[in-house]
């Protein structure tokens, strides 16, 4: 027990598609139970980079660990086994369209824990309640809901296995401010009862504020700034300044947009 | 250009226009063979991947965990409701061909053989063919059209997620009850086949229903009959297979999406002529 390795490890991490460069060696580390938010522009490549721990996307060239084993040249058991740690919000919901919102929140409990159909089903309705749904969305399509709704599923699916580590893609996005507030005590809870790791990604500063302990910005495939998030608002960073005040003239907008 | 001129103009007048002729297609030449060395390259890296991505199927078919309630509504899905289709082909082709070979065997007095030729006809080439490529638009359309959604709204990715493998989950219950239920989909239309043709001769060309039956078993052997199936397995492999691959590589938008569907049945319908061509060599030669 000597050595803590860091629960996530990123280092100079790179992926272009095509000849646009998106990562461009991002390295950062997020201590086990501790919440890390990353912040940056839209495109700047932050779900890139979530997918890119969970091996959805294969990096050019980097190193990613989790847990202190390299998860880039993993056989496909420990890749398996690995994945039994994560659960993840997708920022477009990404629900089974074909299931119901229960069988959904369920997928993880009865093919991954084989778990039984029932007994999952009340752990599914309990977790749809936590996230602020009433139990007769369980038995809608997903089809059948808003955006806001839709969401809340995707964060009661990503959570409904109690995972070590769980991505946020942008939980707050689409919500109103209430439910977005009770979506952040949901996030923190998990964290801090579960002592899940958790990555987040938003745009919405309140719920960056509240749920991080670190925060990241990521700008031009790098990440430019990473502190504590009481330091969040005297950085001395001019960009993340402008990004958190959400100016439209500073150092970012002279650049943003018209280099792809 | 400078040198010497009128020697050459008297020697060959059209040098300068004959070099650039030989330059123009030297260039050509050049541009061709790059144009088809990528073309070669890119074709041998296609089918490449599409060599791996069969391995891993296979693969993931043989190892558990298994999904027997998914394979079971794929055998809904692909054999059950391909049925009217499978049925209507067969029934029409084997009237069509009662009649054609009528018209063409009353030249010969040779109206005996319609009852051999729609029998044979039907079960080693016309129903595992025409079932085949059938089958290619409606189950190979709505397979990638399905997978690709899914990869397209990163449902795949959710899949693994949860530690599920998309190939056990998606492809392999597929692919199963693809090579399963062709054949029994074409031993069906065989049925449905050769009854279209006795229809046909009895009702509408006067034969006796006796002698025409008789005439059937006579010619029909088991060869005929397995051989069809073995090539509908094939088909049903090939159909399912090609909807996985291009679903599964979908490119990214409905316009992705609408491609791989159209890439899953034209590439499915070649493959099944051509191996239909390959099988019928070994079968038979
Ligand atoms: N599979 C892919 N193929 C090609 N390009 C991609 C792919 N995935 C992402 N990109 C590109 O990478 C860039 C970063 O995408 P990403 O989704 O990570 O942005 P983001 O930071 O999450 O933005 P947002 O805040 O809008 O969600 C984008 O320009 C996008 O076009
Ligand atoms: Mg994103």
């Amino acid at each position: 027990m000597s050595v803590t390795h860091p629960k996530i490890r990123l280092r100079d991490v790179k992926k272009s598609f095509g000849d646009k460069i998106v990562l461009d060696g991002v390295s950062f580390d997020v201590a086990a139970g501790e919440s890390l938010v990353i912040i940056g522009g839209s495109g700047t490549g932050k779900s890139v980079t979530l997918k890119s721990i969970l091996g959805l996307i294969t990096p050019d060239s980097g190193d990613v660990e989790v847990d202190g084993k390299d998860a880039l040249s993993m056989s496909a058991k420990e890749r398996d086994a690995m994945m039994q740690k994560f659960g993840m919000l997708f920022q477009g919901g990404a629900l089974f369209d074909s299931m119901k919102v229960w069988e959904n929140v369920a997928f993880g409990l009865i093919q991954g824990k084989r778990i039984h159909r029932d007994e999952a089903r009340v752990i599914a309705l309990e977790k749809i309640r936590r996230v602020g749904l009433a139990p007769q969305v369980g038995d809608l399509y997903p089809a059948e809901l808003s955006g806001g709704m839709q969401k809340r599923v995707g964060l009661a699916r990503a959570i409904a296995t109690e995972p070590e580590i769980i991505f946020f893609d942008e939980p707050t996005t689409g919500l109103d401010p209430i439910m977005a507030d009770v979506i952040n005590d949901l996030i923190k809870e998990c964290v801090k009862e579960l002592g899940a790791t958790a990555l987040s990604i938003t745009h919405d500063m309140s719920s960056a504020r509240k749920i991080a302990d670190h925060v990241a910005m990521i700008y031009e495939g790098k990440i430019i700034w990473n502190g504590p998030v009481k330091s969040l608002y005297d950085s001395g960073n001019s960009y993340v300044e402008q990004f958190i005040h959400g100016r439209a003239d500073g150092p970012i907008t002279k650049h943003a947009g018209f280099k792809a | 250009m400078a040198k010497t001129p009128t020697q050459n103009a008297a020697k060959e007048p059209i040098i300068s226009k004959k070099n650039c002729l030989m330059m123009m297609s030297a260039c050509g030449i050049l541009s061709i063979s790059q144009a088809v060395g990528h073309s070669i390259l890119s074709f041998f890296q296609s089918i490449g991947a599409l060599a791996s991505f069969v391995g891993t199927a296979v693969r993931h078919i043989f190892t558990p965990p298994f999904y027997p309630k998914l394979i079971l509504k794929q055998f809904v899905d692909i054999g059950y409701y391909s049925l009217p289709v499978v049925g209507m082909t067969a029934l029409f082709t084997g009237m069509v061909l009662a009649l054609q070979s009528y018209t063409g065997f009353t030249r010969f007095n040779a109206e005996g053989a319609i009852a051999g030729v729609v029998a044979l006809s039907m079960t080693r080439e016309l129903a595992p063919v025409l079932a085949g490529l059938m089958v290619a638009g409606r189950v190979g359309a709505s397979i990638a059209a399905v997978i690709g959604t899914m990869r397209v709204t990163e449902q795949i990715d959710a899949l693994v997620t949860l530690s599920v493998n998309p190939f056990k989950y998606l492809i392999a219950p597929r692919i199963i009850a693809g090579t399963i239920m062709l054949p029994i989909l074409v031993l069906i239309g065989d049925i449905i086949g050769i009854y279209g043709g006795y229809i046909v001769s009895i009702y509408d060309l006067g034969f006796a229903s006796g002698s025409y039956i008789q005439q059937t078993w006579d010619i029909l052997e088991q060869m005929d009959v397995i051989s069809g199936l073995v090539k509908a397995a094939v088909f049903g492999f090939i159909v399912t297979m090609m909807g996985c691959y291009h679903g599964y590589n979908s490119g990214r938008g409905a316009q992705g999406v609408g491609t791989a569907t159209t890439y899953a049945v034209v590439s499915a319908s070649i493959l099944i002529l051509i191996s239909n061509f390959i099988l019928t060599q070994v079968f038979f030669s």
